[in-house]
């Protein structure tokens, strides 16, 4: 299970060496980025709902926990879709949409315990959620009236970074200091980690592998043997860039080279998400982490709401993704099973309305913060200069008489 | 502040600067279990300038780390080792090497506090080996500080003699803020001073007078106020009587003193190694122009380096400010 070779053993002839080119039939349909995960995806719940195993992760999982993951996706998702509609009403400069990548973070995020650390990039609306974050905390950033209003430690949730890959590193550093801390490695006689032991997870995308401070914090968390899941997304696209310009070889497979497990997972399968995470983060509870997951999935939407995909992207790559839906299948699943009834789709999608109107009410009523707010929390401690820039700013608006 | 554990008698010693921050560095840790020292080279080796020899020996291999040859590595991962509760003291091995760690300095470093709204403390310092005059080949000479008292939310600071290095060490290690330390690498072994562990060091972000004088004002910073201090003793014997400040806070800056020695003097020369153009001696000419304006009887006046990169090892006796070039500015200062 922990050897690297088995998880990252080069076979060009394999679908999955290749999996990151759109085959010639999708080239000469005009496709760009492929729906095809190739021979290595893990996968337990296909996108027609049907449950599947698979030989080295399975999940036993509860009906009412099944049930929580589709609420939690179907809720991610509708404060996704409403936080979009807010930019376009003008309420927010900018959304950064998160649709179709519901089941990785809502996976990954249920995986983890309270005491792990998460290091997102800033799609990770659904991870937010996950780690008790209220939806309303995630305005601010894109309304202009703070950076990020979650105390990090406390939610054990990083703030949105938006310079691709620095987390990367910052989540290697973290993770180096619970190796150091003992709070690695303190499995009983069964390999089961101790109940306050604890991992990292680090999010990032497919055109974050191009960075180098990515490259350096895999081999910084190789060489210091921390428990670090390093958690890829893989959405097909960096902007208008599709992953074949950030990669010859898929992504999972490069962990070979920092002499680490590399997992490709479906990234739109919220099961196999949360069973590969939960393996991946007990292996470095265990101190045999680091550990890389792709997750392979697909951003339905846009960059942001001011990019325009169909300048390098065509519907029909979107229509086929379509098909791969993270919440239809597990509502055709919960359905089909008997497991959850007309009710219980019902009360969910109540619960997703009250949420958007709660959230759009927060947004709009959201107050400007005050000018000298500019100055807070610059440093930690006194700096003579910046409280000399501060009064002579206010003394200057002072002199609109409150008009400015 | 530590306890200094300079040796077990505590009495004045004499001591080089490389010797000083050592001292600092020990000091610092034995106070605290939560600071590291981390960067290339620096546990088996000490560090290439033994700045931190013996450390990893009686400290262990989780409070000295060798890291991986990557400098953005070594500050991005003391952010999360900041994050999760560690004071990490990082070693850049020359100043010109730190440009691949510019990027999580100024990106994460400086503004995680501001973002954080104040939840994240960054208690980091990054000490950098700086300046000329040691006969290197490239990136091994050069003066990058401007770029770091130019970025909000870091501080920078710069020693010029063992006594501050020993404390001021001790001082940055103690910030919450991230504190940049850039060390007059060329002086780490040239002299001795003596270092008397019981007296209270002055706070880290104040500027001092270290001659004073009447005819002009020469202010100065790290490696360049041994020349300021030459050029001083050597225009006595002229008759002309020089004040001399050091600097030594760079980001905030204290002007204070400076102020009110142009007051009395109304001539002020700045001295700095490293180009002039948007640097830190700009800076201070803005805000003395501004302060001193009907004090002043010259413009101020500055000693650089030239608005070049470092130039080849045999060229830099030009490059430095020496001696002879601050006083032909201070004559051209007294002549306006």
């Amino acid at each position: 299970m922990s050897s690297p070779e088995r998880w990252t053993a080069a076979r060009p002839d394999s679908p999955a060496a290749t999996a990151a080119t759109p085959t010639a039939e999708q080239v000469i349909a005009g496709l760009r980025a492929t729906s095809e995960g190739g021979a290595d995806l893990v996968q337990l719940l296909t996108p027609e709902g049907e449950r599947v195993t698979h030989p080295d992760f399975d999940i036993d999982i509860e009906p009412a926990q099944l049930r929580a993951l589709y609420r939690d996706m179907v809720l991610v998702r509708r404060v996704d879709r409403e936080s979009n509609a807010l930019q376009r009403k003008g309420e927010l400069a900018l959304w950064v949409p998160l649709l179709g990548q519901e089941a990785a973070q809502v996976g990954a995020g249920r995986a983890m315990r309270p005491q792990d650390m998460a290091f997102p990039s800033y799609r990770e609306h659904g991870v937010a959620w996950c780690r008790g974050i209220d939806p309303t905390d995630l305005l601010g950033i894109f309304r202009g009236t703070d950076h990020g209003s979650w105390d990090p430690i406390e939610k054990r949730f990083g703030l949105y970074t938006i310079v691709i890959g620095n987390q990367v590193l910052n989540a290697a550093g973290y993770a180096m200091g619970q190796r150091f801390d003992g709070k690695v490695g303190n499995s009983d006689a069964e390999g089961n980690p101790a109940a306050d032991d604890e991992a990292t997870m680090c999010f990032f995308g497919d055109g974050a592998t191009s960075q180098g401070d990515v490259h350096e914090g895999f081999v910084w968390a190789a060489v210091y043997d921390a428990p670090l899941v390093f958690f890829c997304q893989n959405n097909q696209w960096a902007i208008s860039e599709p992953t074949e310009r950030q990669s010859r070889l898929p992504l999972y497979q490069r962990a070979r080279g920092y002499g680490f497990p590399g997992v490709r997972v479906d990234g739109n399968d919220v099961l196999a998400c949360l069973a590969v995470s939960r393996w991946a983060l007990k292996e470095c509870r265990r101190g045999n982490g680091p550990v890389l997951i792709e997750a392979f999935t697909y951003r339905m939407d846009a960059h942001t709401t001011t990019d325009d995909p169909t300048r390098y992207r065509l519907s029909d790559e979107v229509e086929e993704w379509k098909l791969k839906d993270p919440i239809e299948r597990v509502r055709a699943y919960l359905a089909r099973n008997g497991l959850a009834d007309a009710a219980f789709f019902e009360q969910i999608q109540e619960e997703s309305d009250q949420l958007a109107v709660r959230l759009r009410e927060f947004c709009v009523n959201i107050p400007d913060p005050p000018p000298d707010r500019i100055f807070a929390n610059v440093y930690a401690e006194a700096n003579p200069v910046l409280e000399r820039q501060r009064e002579d700013m206010l003394g200057y608006l002072a002199g609109f008489g409150g008009e400015h | 502040m530590a306890a200094p554990t300079l040796d077990s008698s505590a009495k004045p010693q004499q001591i080089t600067m490389a010797k000083a921050i050592n001292a600092g560095l020990r000091a610092a840790m034995d106070a605290d279990p939560k600071v590291l020292v981390m960067g290339e080279d620096v546990g088996k080796l000490g560090g290439v300038f033994r700045i931190t020899d013996g450390l990893q020996k009686d400290f262990g291999e989780h409070r000295v780390l060798d890291t991986p040859l990557a400098e953005s590595g070594i500050i991005g991962t003391a952010i999360g080792l900041a994050i999760r509760g560690y004071r990490p003291v990082c070693e850049i091995q020359f100043d010109g090497f730190i440009f691949p760690a510019f990027d999580q300095i100024v990106s994460q470093l400086a503004k995680l506090h501001y973002r954080s709204q104040g939840k994240l403390k960054m208690p980091i310092v990054v000490r950098v080996p700086f300046g000329g005059g040691i006969g290197s080949v490239e990136h091994h000479s050069e003066s990058p500080e401007s770029y770091f008292a130019h970025t909000a939310g870091l501080r920078v600071v710069s020693c010029s003699n063992p006594v501050d290095a020993y404390w001021m060490i001790q001082q940055a290690i103690d910030s919450d803020d991230p504190v940049l330390f850039f060390e007059p690498k060329r002086q780490y072994y040239s002299s001795k001073a003596e270092l008397d562990t019981s007296i209270t060091p002055q706070p880290l972000h104040t500027s001092r007078v270290l001659r004073s004088g009447a005819h002009a004002t020469l202010a100065s910073y790290g490696p360049s106020v041994k020349v300021c201090l030459d050029s001083a003793a050597a225009a006595a014997q002229d008759g002309i009587d020089l004040e001399v400040i050091d600097l030594r806070s760079l980001s905030p800056l204290d002007l204070d003193p400076v102020y009110a020695s142009v007051r009395r003097t109304g001539h002020l020369v700045l001295v700095s190694e490293s180009p002039g153009e948007a640097s830190l001696n700009s800076e201070i000419v803005s805000r003395v122009s501004q302060e001193c304006f009907y004090s002043l009887q010259a413009p101020v006046l500055r000693v650089n380096g030239f608005d070049t990169p470092y130039p080849p090892s045999k060229l830099e006796e030009d490059f430095l400010p020496d001696l002879d070039r601050v006083l032909h500015t201070v004559d051209r200062s007294l002549a306006w």
